[in-house]
């Protein structure tokens, strides 16, 4: 037969995204933008689609909120979108020759397989976690998903019915927005931080201390420099306290670990992709096999000099989507805009452009006691980063500066009457 | 409680019963709507959530905070006197009928 010899059309196999994330609906929706046309499947192993994290911490811990407003894309989007989305899917190995993911059964659900053109890893991060003699108590807890605020949530319920605090190890963003949200609902609130300031890795001191005394004023009680020598069981198995070094035993209902997180690249790791504390992408989320992308908490994004950058954000997610949807469809889409991230605690908004780390000068402008000011960040004269709190117009002219490279001198910084955006020109 | 009518920027209309404490970022997401993208949650942190209330609503909307203000500097479409963050509007009984139009993109 003569169409035996003739060579097969190309078989459109499509695109499949390991996760259902923030990162990976920002892949499918950027690709549908672009007029993608082939399969697009989102692997996730969760029991929900995508949904918004950043409420989990405040207004869905509060009550506030019901599923439904978490959720980021309503399921008949999804389908008139054309991207097909399979919860409750955990893959468990990429064979990278032939091209194919495969998951494991499990309750309810059957195992499978699904070959790709292009893959995605949106794998996400988890929290990290404290080897602390007597972690496995119960009521000690992390936050990340949907069911993890949940379990948070009933937890604290459970504190307020009988009158116990509860204890945040790790004074972070995580640890100090649920602090925020405990002390709200009255709860008795102590937040322990190994570091002697809060935040000590981002913020600059005097911010650390704006940040301590914000809380000590909400009535947290703030121990920095905790050491923790174990936690405390009771005979029921849930955790009753926490023990300092110093032999201080505070008594706990419920103990939140937020202590930073983790990188979910062991599936990467596994297919031989390069690895080192995430998965390692170029600014477009190209990892080491060409058929393979990265994008989110997952990843560690090479930079030009070499070092490595990882970054946990909303921005990061939906940027780095779209960068790799790009890529899948052979253009160039570096994200290498400035970074940004918020936290709310109380009624305060801290939102910061660009990174900090190796400044040698901070400049404050504003009023630091009036609650809206901002302070900027500076590296042999060069700016580097500004934290905004409640000063919404700083965070947006930053973010353009720092775009541009645009420095304005510290004495303007310092000048809140002297616009920003004249640096601009 | 109210009826909240979208109109994306192809004339695309849809009409969502919003129960109070719903802003209408979340009414968009979770009916289908598209044309928000409300990458942010809801936090006034990113503006892709944009949309033009129907000028004969103006006086019902509860005016912008500060903050939304400075946000809407950063939109991608056009701003016009009429531009809100949707999430930063939250669904009650005054605003039964309201008409928000969806700008051509969000990004």
């Amino acid at each position: 037969m003569s169409d035996t010899a003739s060579s097969p059309a190309p078989k459109v196999v499509g695109v499949v995204i390991v996760g259902a994330g923030q990162a990976a609906l920002s892949t499918a929706e950027a690709l549908r933008t672009a007029q993608y046309t082939g399969p697009i499947t989102l692997l996730g192993d969760e029991s929900t689609g995508p949904y918004h994290r950043p409420p989990l911490s405040k207004a869905w811990l509060s009550g506030e909120m019901d599923a439904g407003q978490l959720q980021m894309r309503a399921p008949e989007m999804l389908a008139r979108k054309q991207i097909d989305l399979r919860t409750g899917v955990r893959v468990q190995a990429i064979d990278r020759t032939a091209q194919t993911v495969t998951w494991a059964a499990t309750e309810g659900e059957p195992g499978g397989s699904l070959s790709y053109t292009h893959l995605v890893l949106a794998t996400g991060s988890r929290p990290r976690t404290l080897p602390l003699p007597g972690a496995d108590a119960g009521g000690v807890l992390t936050l990340r998903t949907q069911a993890d605020a949940s379990a948070l949530s009933e937890g604290l319920a459970r504190c307020a019915r009988q009158g116990l605090p509860l204890v945040v190890i790790g004074g972070g963003f995580i640890g100090l927005e649920v602090a925020a949200t405990a002390r709200k609902k009255g709860l008795a609130v102590t937040v322990l931080e190994a570091a002697p300031r809060l935040l000590g890795r981002v913020l600059a001191p005097a911010l650390s201390d704006w940040y301590a005394e914000l809380h000590r004023s909400h009535g947290v009680d703030l121990v920095l420099g905790a050491q923790i020598a174990k936690l405390e069981m009771g005979s029921d198995g849930w955790v009753s306290g926490v023990a300092l070094a110093n032999g201080t035993l505070l008594p706990a209902g419920l103990v939140l670990l937020g202590v930073g997180a983790v990188a979910n690249d062991e599936l990467a790791q596994a297919a031989g992709l390069a690895c080192e504390r995430g998965i390692v992408v170029d600014a477009c989320g190209r990892t080491s096999d060409p058929n393979i992308l990265a994008a989110g908490d997952c990843t560690a994004r090479r930079l030009p000099e070499g070092s490595l950058l990882r970054l946990e954000s909303v921005q990061n997610a939906t940027e780095q989507g779209k960068s790799v949807a790009a890529a899948i469809l052979g253009q160039e889409r570096p994200f290498t805009a400035t970074p940004w991230f918020w936290s709310d605690q109380y009624d305060r908004k801290l939102q910061m452009a660009g990174l900090s780390a190796g400044a040698d000068q901070w400049v404050v402008r504003g009023d630091m006691a009036a609650s809206s000011f901002s302070v900027a960040h500076y590296r042999q004269g060069q700016l580097l980063a500004v934290d905004s709190i409640n000063a919404p117009k700083d965070h947006l002219t930053a973010r353009k500066l720092l775009d541009k490279g645009a420095t304005p001198a510290p004495e303007h910084m310092a000048d809140p009457s002297w616009e920003l955006a004249q640096a601009l020109a | 409680m109210a009826n909240i009518t979208y109109i994306e920027a192809n004339g695309q209309t849809t009409t969502v019963h919003l129960a109070d404490g719903w802003n209408l970022m979340q009414g968009a997401t979770a009916n289908g709507v598209d044309g928000i993208l409300g990458e942010c949650g809801g936090s006034c942190a990113c503006a892709t959530c944009h949309c033009y209330v129907a000028e004969d609503f103006l006086a019902k909307v509860l005016p912008a905070s500060d903050a939304e203000l400075a946000m809407l500097d950063n939109v991608a479409a056009e701003r016009r006197p009429n531009s809100r963050l949707a999430c930063q509007i939250k669904a009650s009984a005054a605003l039964e009928g309201l008409v928000v139009h969806l700008p051509e993109t969000q990004e």
